[in-house]
């Protein structure tokens, strides 16, 4: 039987490993699952918008569902500055529910179980929110690490602080991610062993095997629950550290 | 004590944080509900804060789950 980390497991889909001046650059499971949710996100905005009509369509009321969330999101946490941000935290909302989504497919791989990739997203977001607050505000960027109105006797206590909590920021975000999704992965997995290792009893364990299979069914929807909201958190996270380099404190 | 037994006691110390978490998601949902059940039409507004401040206290019952899963497997 196959423990439950396995499924973590990065392998690559040729039977041989491609190594190209030392570096290991074969095509792996976590890089076709990422094409596949490229490939369907790409294609099912294509499809969706081929024919526009002012009364939308199954497809394009989807489609324009997704749009109005994010919109949505981007008026509420950053308001109107933050529309020309809007194809950034798309993408990326994009490509952490599909991510999620697409990992909820029995014998898939879910590559945002992984802190390689939620790692970078996460720093990608870092990195432009820090570039964005130095090419609005220059040198005065530096005042968000110091809130106004806060007493002199108080900065060695409240700069230190600020800077530590701005720096951790890409830690938490692609760990709040990335664990969530192993952990809910890794109980489901150990549920479906309970039901394995119980059909091995024979007759009363295949009665006893059920409760933890209807037991799964029930995880299931909790973890596609989790999919959705764990995409949401993220973008709206990123929304609000957007919003932080743009207005400040 | 040997390195083995002293793992598994710092693993299992290691979730001792979802003794508050607990507390925590209690009180979220108490919160909630109250507000929601006293007035029904400020549902669609608090959702979105619900699941957020929801997601963000789960994770840290999930940190203290990975801190444990190092320990254990790291």
């Amino acid at each position: 039987m196959a423990d439950p980390i396995h499924q973590f497991a990065i392998t690559p889909i040729t039977s041989e490993p491609l190594i190209v001046g030392g570096v290991d650059i074969s095509f792996t499971n976590s890089a076709l699952w990422m094409v596949i949710a490229v490939v369907v996100a790409t294609s099912f905005f294509s499809l969706a918008l081929q024919r526009k009509s002012l009364v939308p369509g199954r497809m394009q009321a989807t489609a324009e569902m997704f749009y109005g969330f994010i919109a949505n999101m981007i008026r509420e946490n950053i308001g109107k500055k933050g529309q020309s941000y809007f194809p950034f935290i798309f993408t990326l909302f994009m490509v952490v529910l599909l991510g999620n989504l697409l990992g909820m497919i029995p014998g898939s791989f879910t590559y945002t179980s992984h802190i390689a990739v939620t790692g970078a997203l996460a720093l990608v977001v870092f990195f432009i929110c820090t570039i964005i607050g130095f090419v609005k505000h220059g040198m005065k960027f530096f005042t968000f690490f110091c809130p106004a109105n806060v007493p002199i006797f108080l900065w060695p206590l409240i700069i230190p602080i600020e800077v530590l909590s701005y720096l951790i920021r890409p830690i938490t975000l692609s760990v709040r991610l990335f664990a969530n999704m192993m952990a809910g992965h890794l109980i489901l997995k150990v549920f479906a062993g309970f039901t394995v290792g119980l059909l091995g009893l024979g007759g009363i364990g295949f009665a006893i095997g059920m409760l933890p299979m209807l037991f799964n069914a029930v995880l299931v929807a909790f973890e596609i629950l989790i999919a959705l909201l764990h995409a949401y958190v993220f973008t709206v996270l990123s929304c609000t550290y957007l919003k932080d380099s743009i207005d400040l404190h | 004590m040997e390195l083995e037994s002293v793992k598994l006691i710092a693993a299992a110390l290691a979730l001792l944080p979802l003794l508050g978490i607990g507390i925590g998601l209690g009180m979220i949902f108490a919160s909630y509900n109250n507000a929601v059940g006293r007035n029904p039409s400020s549902a669609e507004i608090l959702d979105k804060k619900f699941f957020l401040t929801f997601a963000l206290t789960e994770a840290l019952a999930i940190f203290a789950l990975v801190i444990s899963l190092v320990i254990l497997f790291g």
